[in-house]
């Protein structure tokens, strides 16, 4: 990797190729006839627009685990927030066609006997302000808890920790139903987006489209980042933290930098999933969904970007798959597959593929030893 | 209503025991009418049935009071009143008051005699009453304590009577207290005053209760008034005392348990590095070791033995427990040393993989462990202080195995062995340490020590396949938080855990309080980034 | 390891996966779904209706199956994630094309689900006591709604045989059943001559386990001098601690009784009941009723499950109740069509279990008897109470809160809405 461009030749035409396979051919085999054999059920949609989600989820780990060194156990809080984000905005669409009809308060505040919307949900009933804070809150929460640990040197198991406390202190405080945001039940019953209905398979195509825009998007971006020089000086951070730190390098403003990005993108990923699945509620921010995260990225490949949505992809895919077809032995294959794949496997699906094709590239995920636990 | 009745309860019993001792057995006839009219269907008939028999001087009540309130009385198909006992799927029937065997009958035969909460208090009242004459000291001072706990004038000649005849000091102090509660509504304003006198010395709730309750009676004498407040704001002075004392001994409860739950992980995580997402499922097995050992001894064993299983069941679910960890070293984790955070991964599927296995084998409900009897119930260190003895046990239990842990570190080879190649594994490897042997035996440990953890916080809590997800994160934020490698650190992050949490829940509700103690944590740990206690040196520094 | 080893691995990890592949089902059959979590923290309550509805689908076949066709059960784990529930909701109703579905427990898991089901026009029987406040056009609700067991269950402790009990601790799980069952209870107790002074409310999160300062509170609250009743709306998981900690606080059942609306025959069979007798619990079914039809479903569900230990409690009926109910519009409507049997299970009248008879109201709520029971030594409860007759469900609490003021929930023309004040069609003249 010398030269600090996006792909080579090969690789815009795979990325656009695989992109244009996935915008055009999942939305075409869905408006054909349902009883032609080729139509994709409608179910399937919002399916595949939540794998894209959590593709693009476990993207935003991999910029700072993979390339960064960074173990983030709460991403799931920076998605979660998005999606709150986006929940809100939702709620606000329903107007006067909830339960109680009342044309400013959700339900749950109706039925909490709250007398008016509390300040910080002003400005949620404008889309664009919704679409701000998908961004901004994820964002600000992650630049001033980076910043936080960054600069106080945090790293390794003690930051995956502080990680992981920052979500469980969410999620407990997102099950209050005093904090105003739906508590245990959260938000749902949600009617339009911008204007249309969301039940509807145009709007779930739709979101479908925008998922993988947006997946492919902050593809781009990671990669723009890891080929830069930001990128080579954050593998070297992951490699020797100190000692880029005695070359001169401030450290922390490019691990706060490349974590405040990877949440925002956590955010956007979780703001989309959000009118896909039809509900938002304090279980995303539970710590065992964000270690969950860390295991697709693994399973796919660390430090490879490709692999992250990769393994995303598949292991939602077996999940989908296994807990209808072995409903009650489903958690046998799944954790057998995750020991597998770190015994045989350790560089994920895509190291196999390389393996397989014999290239026997010097991947980028290397030298772990900044991660080493202390003894 | 049981309020109104006790005390003619108590009257009852005191004349009945007042009189000469010397009465003939009781008329069996009007006994068994009694009995015979346990059986009734309205519980005012069974009420009145029960005083009945509480004013029946006759030893064979207790034991036909007791025999209905345990749900042993039933109504046979000739609406006969029996005692029943379940043998099998049967019963063997007896005779309520001879007590002779008359057969045998199935459930469709008989049917059980129903108790509600108003006849079983009226029971107890009775039982309480009968009980300050019992034979057993256990029985006095219970039923001396609710005395204090409800006085009333009217038990005051049972009390008098029976206080005659009591040797025992403590039950005589709870005897004089109930008598002062029992004259602070006496007419005679000198009684009133002594009474106020003697009482203003307790610390108890109920007693605070019944001097605010006189208090705020309307015609009051001054004097008795002013009394009356001085010692309540004596007494509410000692309770606030109590209470914060209360509290840090709760705080101490929740942190010993947190650091039992941490030990294990303390060892797998903290010295070996290993990110042990299995150590939760290491504590579930514990539980469900527990459960199975405690099954052997109702199945297999006198019931006299019942109380020990849960001793024995710590070898159990050591053994089992520490097994198991082994082989998951010897298989899985060996091949991880050098990707620590991979560990995180394998050993995630492993908890999934004990999960789905304990459901399939004992089912998704929980299991039912239950306490002995010598860690069930507690007792009043001082008025208003109330100390659970399940509680106090795994506070000792949890010093007992931080202590032994500590010495087999720091005086075992096996302990010197340990320390040698965590610190420097090839340096320990050139001494001639089988450093193999040495990281199975360690992660054992660890993994044994947190299924002990599972034999005590089975009787706190559910055992269910879920036991070990309520406990993973908070056993890594007290390792964390401690410093990681550091025993001491785990027991300092455990208890300061512990006590800060039940500071701060009656302030802030207890979700609050839990948040505002995780980002305690997260702005602690930017202050000092390696824990409470971090390890100095080379070592530390990756 | 060399890569064809590798590669011998991912084949047997594939193998692995492979492997789930079940042989396709290719007679024609009815289809039922069930989606009731297998596995995470609902596993402990909701396998065991699973295995109601599995027992239920058994026994029909072998009495010759529906409409002469065999019934399948389709069994999916949503694993207690509540966009699983929605997810999986679709692929039974889309995928499988069940004819109706058996399922959920948590209130969130069916406000998930409800898109679904109104999108995809599929009839969900949801069997757990719940906070009401809804009545949706596909889901018929076989469990209580509020008005057939909290307000019967403190009507009960007020009175002279429940204790007179005069101090209220409303002490709940944080979610919308508890926050719910308390409000519609304050304005009941108001109403009562209850005054706020003598009412606590307090909630705790879900699987709270160090109930110290709650039970100290309680203690403290009930010493007041005036007879104090705790009302338990607390979780499953939390419930073990929390009554392990009353039971050794001393704590008695004559002292302060605690009914409980959560617990029932299964979380006691995960607890020591020895010092927990008396407490209360108010259900719409109790193990312990003695009537031929409870006799014989108890031996049914024995020897089903293979085991003489497993008990059966309040919501397993409401299936048994769902399921008869479903079987009876398929039979009368002559169709498994989601429509026709929709009409047809309005009027539907299945003997219950504890003898009387469940009709299915227009607000598509069931008539249900309510009892409360006192906790046994064995872990059983004793029927002290019942209520005469069956109790109509009520969707909406409109006699106690203000925003339910006339509301009416009705399917039957010519109302046909989930909360109208006035029916939405006019009858013709």
């Amino acid at each position: 990797m010398t030269k600090t461009r996006l792909f080579d030749r090969n690789g815009w035409i795979a990325f656009l190729g695989v992109g244009l396979i996935l915008i055009v051919g999942v939305p075409f085999l869905n408006i054909l006839p349902s009883d032609s054999p080729a139509h994709l059920a409608d179910y399937l949609v919002p399916l595949f627009g939540k794998y894209a989600c959590y593709a693009l989820l476990a993207l935003a780990l991999d910029l700072v685990w993979g390339y960064a060194g960074i173990l983030s156990l709460g991403h799931g809080a920076f998605f979660a927030l998005g999606g709150y984000a986006m929940g809100m905005y939702l709620m606000r669409q329903i107007g006067t066609r909830g339960v109680y009809q009342n044309p400013i308060l959700p339900d749950f505040m109706v039925f909490l006997n709250w007398k008016e919307l509390p300040w910080y949900w002003y400005g949620f009933d404008h889309f664009a302000f919704a679409a701000l804070m998908i961004v901004l809150v994820p964002g600000v929460l992650a630049f001033v808890f980076g910043w936080l640990a960054f600069r106080s040197r945090v790293t390794g198991v003690y930051l995956s920790i502080i990680t992981q406390a920052l979500t469980y202190a969410l999620w407990l405080a997102f099950f209050r139903n005093d904090m105003g945001f739906g508590g245990n039940n959260g938000m749902t019953d949600f009617k339009d987006l911008l204007g249309m209905p969301l039940q509807s398979g145009a709007m779930h195509r739709g979101l479908y489209i925008a998922s993988v825009i947006a997946l492919g998007l902050g593809f781009l971006v990671c990669r723009y980042v890891v080929t830069s020089k930001l990128g080579r000086l954050l593998l070297a951070v992951r490699d020797a933290q100190s000692r880029v730190r005695f070359l001169g390098y401030n450290v922390a403003h490019a691990q706060v930098f490349v974590f405040t990005l990877s949440a925002v993108l956590a955010g956007i990923a979780g703001a989309l999933y959000v009118p896909q699945v039809g509900i938002i509620n304090p279980s995303e921010f539970s710590p065992a969904n964000s270690i969950e995260i860390a295991i697709w990225v693994a399973v796919g490949g660390r430090g490879t970007l490709v692999g992250a949505a990769i393994g995303a992809v598949a292991i939602n895919f077996a999940k989908t798959y296994l807990t209808g077809s072995v409903p009650e032995a489903w958690l046998y294959f799944l954790g057998a597959i995750f020991i597998l794949v770190t015994l045989v496997f350790p560089k994920g699906i895509v190291g196999l593929a390389g393996e397989w094709r014999g290239v026997h590239r010097r991947p980028p995920a290397e030298n772990l030893a900044d991660e080493k636990v202390a003894p | 209503m049981i309020r109104r009745l006790r005390p003619i309860l108590v009257a009852l019993v005191a004349l009945t025991f007042a009189g000469p001792m010397a009465f003939a057995a009781a008329d069996d006839a009007k006994l068994s009418a009694s009995v015979q009219q346990l059986g009734a269907d309205d519980f005012d008939a069974k009420i009145a049935a029960v005083g009945e028999l509480a004013a029946t001087p006759d030893p064979r009540v207790v034991k036909i009071l007791k025999a209905l309130e345990g749900g042993e009385l039933y109504v046979a198909k000739d609406k006969k009143v029996v005692r029943a006992e379940p043998d099998g799927d049967s019963f063997t029937i007896f005779e309520p008051l001879g007590g002779e065997k008359i057969g045998t009958a199935t459930s469709d035969d008989i049917d059980q005699i129903v108790v509600n909460n108003r006849v079983r208090g009226v029971i107890d009242a009775a039982l309480g009453a009968l009980n300050l004459f019992s034979g057993r000291r256990a029985d006095r001072l219970a039923a001396a304590l609710d005395l204090v706990k409800h006085p009333s004038a009217a038990s005051v000649p049972a009390l008098q009577k029976a206080m005659a005849a009591e040797t025992d000091s403590e039950i005589r102090q709870d005897m004089t207290l109930a008598l002062a509660g029992a004259r602070l509504n006496s007419p005679d304003k000198k009684a009133q005053l002594d009474a106020i006198a003697e009482l203003a010395g307790s610390t108890d709730p109920a007693i605070f209760n019944v001097l605010s309750a006189l208090r705020d009676s309307p015609d009051l004498d001054p004097e008795v008034r002013k009394a009356d407040e001085h010692a309540i704001g004596a007494i509410s002075q000692r309770l606030q005392l109590v209470r914060i004392g209360m509290t840090l001994f709760e705080g101490l409860s929740l942190g010993s348990i947190l650091l039992l739950a941490a030990i294990g992980l303390s060892i797998t995580f903290g010295v070996m590095g290993v990110i042990n997402m299995a150590h939760g499922e290491m504590i579930m097995l514990g539980a469900y070791a527990t459960y199975v050992v405690q099954q052997i001894f109702v199945g297999y064993l006198p019931p006299g033995w019942l109380d020990v299983y849960l001793v024995a069941s710590l070898p159990v679910a050591f053994l089992v427990t520490g097994a198991l960890g082994i082989a998951l070293e010897r298989s899985v984790i060996r091949f991880l040393y050098a990707r620590p955070l991979e560990t995180l991964l394998a050993t995630w599927g492993v908890s999934l993989i004990l999960q789905q296995l304990v459901r399939t084998i004992f089912g998704a409900p929980n299991k039912a462990v239950a306490n002995p009897s010598w860690m069930t119930g507690g007792f009043e260190l001082i008025g208003g202080a109330f100390i659970t003895y399940n509680r106090l046990a795994i506070l000792v239990f949890c010093f007992v195995v931080l202590g032994v842990l500590g010495l087999v570190l720091k005086r075992t080879s096996f302990g010197l062995h340990m320390r040698a190649v965590t610190q420097n594994r090839d340096m320990a490897a050139a001494m001639g340490i089988p450093t193999a042997r040495i990281d199975a035996l360690t992660f054992g440990l660890g993994s044994g020590i947190a299924g002990m953890a599972g034999v005590a916080l089975s009787q706190i809590g559910n055992v269910s396949p879920n036991l070990g997800t309520i406990y993973i994160v908070d056993s890594f934020m007290v390792v964390v938080f401690g410093g990681v490698g550091s025993l001491f650190g785990t027991l300092a992050g455990a208890m300061s855990l512990g006590i800060v949490n039940k500071l701060l829940e009656p302030v802030s509700g207890a979700v609050l309080g839990k948040v505002v103690v995780l980002i305690a944590i997260i702005l602690f740990i930017q202050r000092r980034p390696r824990g409470l206690f971090a390890l100095r040196g080379r070592a530390a520094e990756n | 390891m060399t890569t064809k080893a590798k590669l011998g691995a991912f084949a047997f990890t594939v193998a692995l996966a492979a492997s789930a592949w079940g042989p396709a089902q290719a007679e024609d059959t009815i289809k039922v779904g069930v989606l009731h979590s297998l596995s995470g923290t609902m596993a402990i309550s909701e396998t065991t209706l699973k295995d109601t509805i599995l027992m239920m689908v058994a026994d029909i076949n072998s009495k010759g199956g529906l409409l002469g066709k065999k019934v399948e059960a389709v069994v999916v784990d949503p694993a207690s994630n509540w966009p699983l529930f929605a997810e999986k909701a679709a692929e039974l109703l889309e995928k499988d094309k069940v004819a109706a579905v058996f399922g959920c427990w948590t209130s969130v898991s069916r406000k998930s689900v409800l898109p679904v089901f109104a999108k995809d026009n599929g009839l969900l029987f949801y069997p757990v006591q719940y906070e009401g406040e809804e009545s949706q056009k596909g889901v018929f609700y076989t469990g209580a709604a509020p008005n057939q067991q909290a307000i019967p269950a403190v009507e009960y402790l007020m009175s002279k045989e429940g204790g007179s009990a005069k101090r209220w601790v409303l002490e709940g799980t944080d979610y919308v059943y508890p926050r719910t069952t308390n409000k519609i209870l304050r304005a009941f107790l108001h109403l009562k001559g209850v005054s706020d002074a003598d009412i606590m409310e307090n909630y705790t999160p879900f699987g709270f386990s160090d109930w110290q300062t709650e039970v100290a509170a309680i203690k403290k609250f009930a010493s007041a001098g005036k007879k104090t009743a705790v009302v338990s709306t607390i979780n499953g998981d939390a419930n073990v601690p929390f009554y392990k900690e009353l039971a050794n606080e001393g704590i008695k059942a004559t002292d302060i009784p605690v009914v409980a609306f959560s617990v029932g025959e299964e979380e006691l069979s995960g607890m020591d009941t020895k010092n927990l007798v008396g407490h209360l619990a108010a259900w719409n079914y109790f193990e312990s009723v003695k009537t031929p039809q409870n006799t014989a479903f108890i031996k049914q569900w024995h020897a089903f499950i293979k085991n003489d230990k497993r008990t059966t409690n309040d919501p397993m009926e409401a299936h048994y109740i769902g399921f008869k109910m479903w079987t009876q519009a398929v039979l009368q409507a002559g169709t498994t069509d989601v429509d026709a049997v929709r009409q047809a299970m309005i009027g539907q009248r299945v003997r219950n279990l504890t003898g009387s008879w469940a009709e299915m109201l227009p607000n598509h709520h069931l008539t249900k008897p309510v009892l409360i029971g006192e906790i046994r030594p064995d872990g059983q409860f004793n029927v002290v109470w019942k209520t005469p007759k069956p109790v109509p469900g009520e969707a909406w609490a409109s006699k106690y809160l203000a925003e339910d003021k006339g509301k009416v929930a009705n399917w039957e023309f010519p109302w046909v809405c989930e909360s109208c004040t006035s029916p939405t069609y006019k009858t013709y003249e």
